[in-house]
């Protein structure tokens, strides 16, 4: 008895040791493969963690369901956003006209783009569900540029991490690492079943990241920054969601 | 340590099926620490789905088949209950507090630690013969005279004999291995199918269901059926005798001292 109680005792011993260097092996392979999201910190950081590193890991080159034009959910659904400020309010009085996208960061080339500039790159659309994490969906035509069309005009330097956007909304911005940013569909949003965005879906401009939920794919886009830091953005958490509660990475 | 499974484990890998009567000549556990340990894990994270769950259920208490659905379709049917969200019609006249941001947290978090612990459990019961022993049902049982009798025994609420103390009886067999081998997989399936990034990869998950909606959908309807089982369970270790079931299940003694109700 006393034997197996030793033997017991050195395989748990082993078994512990192993677990301990498996996880710190596992940790480091995570931090080197961009598999540790930014609000990795607190009780709910483990089930984050594994979330988000086990569907990078299953879902790189994977791209979202695209549905049939007979699908797109009509009448098309737009969710209430908070009221315009004064900054949209003006810029729509002049139908957008002098609406810009100004890029810069971790970019050769910064600038600034009016929305005729960003027709002019190469139209692409994807008829794609936009999933509210609430629970409700629908489905819509977004028709707009690959948003790596735009980062290749402003070169984006090669230790680039992340893309963080922002919109014209006071505390409303969001990032996305550059596997999501440089993905087919991933669009800078600027019409929908065949017309111009509608205000009410994030018109003139609005980001598109169809593998996550609809909370990534912020309204009414007026700046991006790429960047190798995302401590240096607000609370450092990634984006402002997790500042009011909610995960950064949503792809579930 | 001594428990029943781990006596066994060593045998019983190898060893044909007739180790069962293998005279156990320590003070035998009920429960293997094993059995004791996930299944605690598993009741918190039951728990923390079921709270969080109901918490994410709340800001949109509609329910539709499909693939889309949001306040401008007809759904399915609605939760009479008022919403989180004042954008949903409820004929409530005020909005819940919004508590979807850790509710969705906690419900990942537990998911995850529920789905390992769950893991874990079948592998070691099919290389322990838990499985075997104590889960798949016993020659004896599957006659209709055994079934039956079972079933009598249960309508009249009897209170189960001592031998029922030391073994699971047929409906309790059968019930935890719809709740391990169906429930827990369709609720895991459709609980991905609701994910974008998920299905995304691996999109015959939510097409074969009909859509994320009707995923979403089902994945209420699995998780009621969860919540059945739960409350069937604890009325069933009441009437079997709550403070030796519990002793049983925490500490692996089961002791024979008869208890009043």
């Amino acid at each position: 008895m006393s034997n197996l109680s030793r033997r017991k005792l050195i395989t748990t011993g082993l078994a512990a040791t192993a677990g301990v260097a498996g996880l710190g092996v596992a940790a480091r392979f995570a931090q080197k493969y961009g598999l540790v999201p930014p609000d990795h910190r607190g009780i709910f950081g483990l089930g984050e963690t594994l979330t988000y590193a086990s569907q990078r890991l299953l879902t790189r080159h994977s791209l979202a369901r695209e549905f049939s034009p007979s699908q797109i959910s009509k009448p098309p659904f737009a969710n209430e956003t908070a009221p315009p400020s004064d900054a949209f309010k003006r810029l729509q009085t002049g139908g957008f006209a002098d609406w810009r996208l100004s890029i810069d960061g971790l970019v050769d080339r910064p600038g600034s783009f009016s929305l005729a500039q960003l027709k002019s790159y190469p139209t692409r659309s994807q008829i794609t569900m936009v999933q509210c994490e609430e629970g409700w969906s629908y489905i819509a035509e977004w028709i707009g540029v690959p948003l790596h069309h735009v980062l290749d005009a402003v070169s984006v330097q090669p230790h680039a991490r992340y893309v963080v956007y922002f919109s014209i909304q006071p505390d409303w911005w969001d990032s996305i690492n550059m596997t999501d940013a440089l993905h087919p569909q991933t669009f800078l949003v600027y019409g929908m079943n065949g017309g111009e965005l509608p205000v009410g879906n994030g018109g003139p401009l609005r980001m598109r990241v169809p593998r996550q939920l609809g909370y990534k794919s912020v309204k009414f886009i007026t700046h991006l920054t790429v960047t190798d830091n995302l401590k240096t953005f607000g609370k450092g958490l990634g984006s402002a969601a997790p500042e009011g509660g909610y995960a950064w990475y949503a792809g579930i | 340590m001594a428990g029943v499974e781990s006596v066994h484990a060593p045998l019983g890998v190898c060893a044909p099926s007739s180790t069962s009567s293998v005279p156990v000549t320590t003070a035998p556990s009920r429960h293997s620490v094993f059995v004791r340990v996930t299944h605690w894990i598993t009741t918190l994270c039951f728990l923390a789905l079921l709270v969080s769950g109901l918490e994410i259920v709340i800001s949109h208490p509609r329910f539709y088949w499909g693939e889309t659905g949001n306040v401008l379709t007809t759904p399915l049917f609605k939760l009479p209950i008022p919403s989180s969200r004042n954008l949903v019609p409820t004929g409530y006249g005020y909005v819940l507090p919004d508590q979807n941001g850790w509710s969705r947290y906690l419900h990942f978090q537990a998911a995850w630690i529920v789905v390992l612990t769950g893991l874990l459990y079948i592998i070691s019961a099919f290389f322990t013969g838990h499985l075997r022993k104590n889960l798949l049902p016993r020659k004896a049982d599957l006659s209709l005279r055994a079934f039956s009798a079972t079933i009598i025994n249960h309508l009249r609420f009897q209170r189960p004999s001592a031998a029922e103390a030391w073994s699971y009886n047929l409906l309790q067999r059968l019930a935890y291995l719809f709740v391990i081998f169906v429930l827990f997989p369709l609720i895991i399936w459709t609980g991905l199918a609701m994910s974008p990034a998920f299905v995304s990869a691996f999109p015959v998950t939510v097409t074969s269901l009909g859509g994320q909606q009707s995923a979403r959908t089902i994945h209420f309807f699995v998780s009621l059926a969860l919540l059945v089982f739960l409350l069937i369970h604890v009325v069933m270790v009441w009437l079997a005798g709550f403070r030796s079931r519990m002793r049983a299940m925490i500490t692996g003694r089961a002791g024979t001292q008869t208890e009043l109700p």
